[in-house]
């Protein structure tokens, strides 16, 4: 059950990690590109907790997924402003080059995947559930040796995609990558690609045959975690290949 | 290290009263998140059983008739995921595992561990210590109603004072161990007990 084994041996220390870049992705959605003294290296899907520490003492913590690849120096952490979300706002209001703020990880063994793990990829995500999908991505995007790989990205418009640039240059330069998108709520004029809810029949179109015995990856809300797990596993794909991360409706 | 940096313009938003139920690092929240390894495995009533096992041999089992005709218990808990969020005075009925073992004829814990294991393939490890003397349960109500298959229905284990993972969804088997060995999350880098007021997520934590 453990193909990760990333497991820590000793104590994960708090670490400093202090912001070299803010990336404006969309509307809600900022990147935080920080440098970590130290960090000793992660797995594509792995998680950081960080800290924030007020003047009064007040802390509070969060987890956020890894966006980068293990190959940079960078460690990127991709967070959604939340109604109401004290961590978000401030991340979002507050947070300028050059802060620096408590992080400590990486951590999770289990929703990783590297090159060696093999199979075809197949990543079905939505909204910024493509966190931890894009440094799956973008390992294996740094790998010579390159299977074949799918992200099904659900968002609600083209907009709101997250690393859109990125991942369409990233297919452009790789046939054996496939990125399509389903967008729920607005499409741009002329978008002939599909514009509604992750359904059965969208997953046995795009997805790999269970014979191809893909490693899946599922990201997202709840509702469509448990919708799009529950359909891959009636289309005969096996429970245990398929690998689900859910964000909760808080995170803050 | 030394003093962690000040963030300014940070400040708490949970209100004036920071609970002294909220053990460290944890935030309070009104929803009840999902957190599963997998997908949401749907099981029929009719197909469910619970067994106690000890080195392969069985020491009871029980059909969900069965299981349902036992002692029942309501417990009311604030529980704690290890991914931060809190949710307090939650209320929750089953069967203790002290009503189990009277059940199973036992009247001692067979061995010091158990290893709970659950549909899917999930594991997870306890010490008995945290499971008698009404510290632990399998649940099959949550706010009076049957548990939705989500939130690990139809039967969990239920061990509030220790972070939620503990609490494992769709439990089918206990097994009782000699030596403490670590379950899923355990053995990819979470804490061997877990308890959140010490504030053990992690391994070495």
């Amino acid at each position: 059950m453990t193909d990760g084994t990333a497991g820590p041996a000793r104590r994960l220390e708090w670490q400093l990690a202090e912001v070299r870049d803010i990336v404006v992705e969309t509307p809600r959605v900022k990147s935080l590109l920080t440098h970590v003294t130290g960090w000793r290296g992660h797995l594509p899907g792995q998680h950081v907790d960080i800290r924030l520490t007020a003047e009064d003492g007040y802390q509070a913590q969060r987890s956020y997924s890894i966006a980068s690849p293990p190959e940079d120096e960078l460690i990127e952490l991709t967070v959604v402003q939340v109604d109401n979300g004290e961590v978000s706002a401030y991340l979002h209001g507050e947070l300028r080059r050059g802060d620096r703020f408590e992080l400590r990880g990486p951590i999770g063994g289990y929703f990783v995947w590297t090159t060696s793990s093999g199979g075809p990829l197949q990543l079905i995500c939505a909204g910024s559930g493509v966190a931890p999908l894009m440094a799956m991505l973008r390992h294996r995007d740094r790998r010579a040796a390159r299977g074949p790989a799918l992200l099904l990205y659900s968002s609600r418009s083209l907009e709101e995609v997250i690393y859109r640039e990125e991942l369409e240059t990233m297919a452009r330069r790789d046939r054996d990558l496939r990125v399509v998108y389903t967008l729920t709520s607005k499409q741009p004029e002329g978008w002939t690609g599909y514009r509604r809810r992750i359904d059965q029949a969208m997953l046995a179109e795009s997805c790999f045959p269970p014979e191809a015995n893909p490693r899946s990856f599922v990201c997202g809300p709840t509702p469509f975690v448990e919708s799009a797990s529950r359909l891959l596993v009636e289309l005969g794909h096996d429970p245990l290949s398929i690998k689900t991360e859910r964000f909760g409706p808080t995170g803050g | 290290m030394d003093d962690p940096p000040i963030s300014r313009g940070f400040k708490s938003r949970q209100g004036q009263t920071p609970s002294k139920r909220l053990p460290p690092g944890q935030y309070a929240t009104a929803d009840f998140p999902v957190l599963s390894a997998g997908p949401t495995p749907h099981l029929r009533l009719d197909d469910w059983s619970l067994s106690l096992e000890h080195g392969g041999s069985l020491l009871g089992t029980w059909s969900w008739a069965q299981f349902e005709a036992l002692p029942q218990t309501t417990i009311a808990a604030d529980i704690h995921c290890v991914t931060k969020w809190s949710k307090l005075g939650t209320t929750w009925q089953g069967v203790t595992f002290d009503d189990l073992l009277r059940a199973a004829g036992l009247q001692q814990p067979a061995a010091p561990y158990v290893m709970a294991h659950c549909e899917g393939g999930y594991t997870t490890n306890l010490a008995v210590a945290d499971l008698i003397g009404g510290k632990g349960a399998v649940v099959t109500r949550y706010a009076g109603s049957p548990i939705e298959p989500v939130h690990g229905g139809p039967a969990r284990l239920f061990v509030p004072h220790l972070y939620f993972w503990k609490s494992a969804k769709w439990l089918r088997r206990l097994s009782f161990m000699q030596a403490n060995e670590p379950g899923f999350w355990e053995s990819s880098g979470y804490h061997i007990r877990g308890d959140p007021w010490r504030e053990e997520r992690y391994d070495g934590d």
